[in-house]
C-alpha cells in the first residue's frame, strides 16, 4: 500500500515536470507567433491606406526593392514607413514602460498614460507651442519635442520622489498619478485659453496623439533608445518575477528593492517620454499590451516583458490601420482609435481588481 | 555556541517610531528549536522578526557563527536567513513552480548550479518537501487560503536557509492547514536549522514551539520553556487578562483566558 503511493507520487512529480516543460516551450512558442502578427500586421500598416498597396507587393518590396514599381516604392517608403515603424516602435515603448511600471507598482492599473506622463508631455508641448519657450542650443524644429521629452521624465522624478516617501502606498501612488494627470489636464487647459488660434489649432492636434509628424529622425531616434533600454529590462526578468511575490520577499532574497525600482523608473521614464514626445498623447497602449501579453504568457518576466513589447507593437499597427480605414478617405489621430480600444479594457481591470479584493 | 542566534543590545524601529523595541538582548536561539515571539499587538514581535530579516534597519548585535548578520550585505544574508511573510500579495499570474524557480534564480547563492534543469528539479523538490506536487502548474491566484501559506512555506525554504523567520504562518488558516504548517516547521526545525516565529494564538506557541519570547512594550517580559515562564501573573502585566494556566499531558501547557483584568 504504501509502496503504492510513492509510484504514484513520483508518477504525479514526473507528470508535472513534463507539463511544466510543455507551458515553457509553449510560451517560447507564443513569442514567436507573436512577432509574426506583429510583422504582418506591419506589413498591413503599410499596404492600407488611401491607394491601398497589394500585400504581396509590400512583402515583396520589404526585402527587395527592386522588385516593385517605383510608385509602390515611393508610397512604400516614403509616405507609409516612417509612421509605420513608428508605429511599432512607440507600441513596444509604451507597452515595455507600462509592464515595467505595474510590476514596480503591483498595479495591473499602471500606465505610463493613467500616471500623468503622457498629460505632462502634452503640458510641456503646449508651453512650447503656445509660450514660444526655447531651450538655447536645441533647433527650432526639436523644441516642441524636447520640451514635452522634459516634462515626461520630470513626471516620474516625481512619482519616483514620492515611491521613496515613506509611508506613501503603492495604491496612494496610482491616485497620485491620477491627480497628475488632472493638473496637467487643467495646465493644459489655461494653455488653450491664452493661445492664439493658430497656436491652439497645434497643441490640440498635437494633444490627440498621431503617427503623422513622424520622420526618419525621429525613428531612429526612438530605435536607438529602445535598442539600448531593451536588454537592461530584460536582464531584471528575475529580480522583477521575484517583486511580483511581495516587497519583503524579494528583499528576504538578497534584492536591493529600492535600486531595482529606482532603475526600472528611469528606464520606464526615458521609453514613455521619448515615445509620447513624437507621437503625442496615445493612451492605454501601456496598459492594453501589458494586459494581453499577461493574458498569454502569464507573468513571469523572462516571457511576459518580451510578449509586451510584442503586443504594444502589434496593437498599435492595428490601431494605426483603424486610424486610416474606420472613415474612409480620413485620417484620424491614432490616440482616439487606442483611447476607445483602451478605455473598455481599463474598466474591465478596475472591475476585476475590485472584485478580488 | 557558534551556530546559534543571539541578539545583543538590538534596537529598531520605523522612522516615525525609532525604537518599537530598545535595547532587547534574547538567545541563544539553537538550531533544531522553534522559538515564538508573543505579545500584545504593537508589542514589538514583527518588529524584532523583521530586524532579524534585515527589512528594517536596526542598532545592536545579532551574532551568528562569529559575524554580525546586521553588518551583512543583502546577498549573504540571503543566503543564510529567510523572512516569510504573512501573506502573499493578491492577483499575480504566475504559476507555483515559476514562483520557486524565480526564487532559485533570482540571486546567487552558494554552491547552486543555476543551470535551468537542476533550478526545476529543486523547484520540485521543495514542492515534494511540502506535500504540494500537485499544485505545480496553478497559478498562483487560484490558490486556496491554505494553499497560498504551503507555497508561500515552499518558497521560504527552497534555498534551505540555516535561519527561517515566519511572521505568522498561521493567520487566518483552518485548523487542518494550521497544523499541516507546524508540523512543516517542526519537521524543519528538527533538520538543523533555527526557527523564529511569530505567533498570535498562545496555545499554538505552547503546543508547538520549545521555548517562548513574551515581548511587551518593545522589551522583553519573559523568555523560557513555556511551562516555565507562562504564569496567570505575566498575563494580567503584559495582555491584561486573567487566565488560568493549566498543564495537560506531557508537561504541555494550556492558557484558558476568563476575563479581562481591571485592577
Amino acid at each position: 500500500m504504501i509502496q503504492q503511493t510513492n509510484i504514484s507520487h513520483s508518477e504525479v512529480r514526473k507528470l508535472a515536470e513534463l507539463s511544466f516543460d510543455r507551458l515553457q516551450k509553449k510560451r517560447g512558442l507564443i513569442l514567436i507567433i507573436l512577432a509574426l502578427i506583429a510583422l504582418l500586421s506591419f506589413c498591413f500598416d503599410i499596404a492600407l491606406g488611401p491607394s491601398s498597396l497589394p500585400i504581396k507587393d509590400v512583402i515583396l518590396g520589404l526585402f527587395n526593392s527592386n522588385a516593385v514599381e517605383d510608385g509602390t516604392h515611393v508610397i512604400m517608403w516614403k509616405i507609409r514607413m516612417p509612421s509605420a515603424v513608428m508605429a511599432v516602435l512607440v507600441g513596444m515603448a509604451l507597452s515595455l514602460a507600462g509592464a515595467e511600471m505595474q510590476t514596480i507598482l503591483n498595479n495591473p492599473l499602471a500606465s505610463p498614460f493613467t500616471l500623468g506622463v503622457s498629460g505632462a508631455a502634452t503640458l510641456g508641448a503646449a508651453l512650447a507651442i503656445v509660450l514660444g519657450i526655447s531651450i538655447p542650443g536645441i533647433n527650432r524644429n526639436w523644441i516642441v519635442s524636447v520640451n514635452a521629452f522634459v516634462f515626461a521624465f520630470g513626471s516620474v522624478l516625481l512619482l519616483q520622489a514620492l515611491a521613496k516617501w515613506r509611508g506613501a502606498s503603492v495604491n496612494v501612488l496610482v491616485l497620485f498619478g491620477i491627480a497628475l494627470v488632472f493638473t496637467f489636464n487643467a495646465l493644459v487647459a489655461l494653455m488653450h485659453y491664452i493661445a492664439t488660434p493658430e497656436a491652439l489649432q497645434q497643441v490640440v492636434f498635437w494633444s490627440m496623439g498621431s503617427l503623422g509628424r513622424s520622420n526618419w529622425e525621429k525613428v531612429q531616434l526612438l530605435a536607438i533608445v529602445l535598442a539600448v533600454i531593451i536588454p537592461f529590462s530584460l536582464a531584471t526578468s528575475w529580480k522583477m518575477t521575484a517583486l511580483r511575490l511581495g516587497e519583503d520577499r524579494a528583499a528576504g532574497f538578497g534584492i536591493n528593492v529600492s535600486r531595482l525600482r529606482f532603475a526600472s523608473l528611469f528606464r520606464i521614464s526615458i521609453l514613455a517620454a521619448t515615445a509620447v514626445a513624437f507621437v503625442g498623447t496615445i493612451g492605454f497602449i501601456g496598459l492594453v499590451g501589458p494586459h494581453i501579453a499577461r493574458m498569454l504568457v502569464g507573468e513571469d518576466h523572462r516571457y511576459w516583458f518580451p510578449a509586451s513589447i510584442l503586443t504594444g507593437a502589434v496593437v498599435m499597427s492595428l490601431a494605426s490601420i483603424a486610424s486610416k480605414m474606420l472613415i474612409p478617405g480620413v485620417l484620424l489621430p491614432v490616440g482616439i482609435v487606442t483611447a476607445l480600444v483602451g478605455v473598455p479594457v481599463f474598466i474591465y481591470l478596475i472591475v476585476k481588481k475590485g472584485r478580488r479584493s | 555556541m557558534e551556530n546559534a542566534l543571539h541578539i545583543q543590545q538590538l534596537s529598531a524601529g520605523y522612522p516615525r517610531h525609532p525604537e518599537v523595541i530598545k535595547y532587547i538582548s534574547v538567545g541563544p536561539f539553537v538550531p533544531g528549536k522553534v522559538t515564538a515571539l508573543v505579545g500584545p499587538n504593537a508589542a514589538g514581535k514583527s518588529t524584532l522578526l523583521r530586524s532579524i530579516a534585515g527589512l528594517i534597519p536596526a542598532k545592536g548585535i545579532i551574532q551568528y557563527n562569529n559575524e554580525n548578520i546586521l553588518q551583512l550585505s543583502l546577498q549573504r544574508k540571503a543566503g543564510i536567513i529567510s523572512y516569510m511573510p504573512q501573506y502573499l500579495p493578491q492577483d499575480v499570474e504566475l504559476t507555483v513552480v515559476e514562483s520557486l524557480i524565480s526564487v532559485l534564480k533570482v540571486s546567487a547563492f552558494d554552491q547552486l548550479n543555476s543551470k535551468m534543469a537542476s533550478v526545476r528539479t529543486k523547484a520540485f523538490d521543495a514542492l515534494e518537501q511540502v506535500g504540494i506536487v500537485q499544485l505545480a502548474l496553478e497559478p498562483l491566484n487560484h490558490l486556496s487560503g491554505g494553499q497560498r501559506q504551503l507555497v508561500s512555506f515552499a518558497q521560504s525554504i527552497i534555498r534551505h536557509p540555516k535561519i527561517l523567520l515566519l511572521d505568522e504562518p498561521t493567520s487566518a488558516l483552518d485548523l487542518q492547514h494550521q497544523v499541516a504548517v507546524m508540523q512543516l516547521v517542526r519537521n524543519y526545525a528538527a533538520a538543523g536549522n533555527i526557527v523564529v516565529m511569530v505567533l498570535h494564538d498562545i496555545n499554538l506557541a505552547t503546543r508547538w514551539a520549545d521555548d517562548i519570547v513574551v515581548l511587551h512594550k518593545g522589551q522583553i517580559a519573559a523568555y523560557g520553556s513555556p511551562a516555565a515562564i507562562l504564569t496567570p501573573e505575566l498575563f494580567k502585566t503584559v495582555y491584561k487578562v486573567n487566565t488560568v494556566v493549566e498543564t495537560v499531558h506531557n508537561g504541555m501547557v494550556q492558557v484558558h483566558v476568563e476575563s479581562l483584568y481591571n485592577h
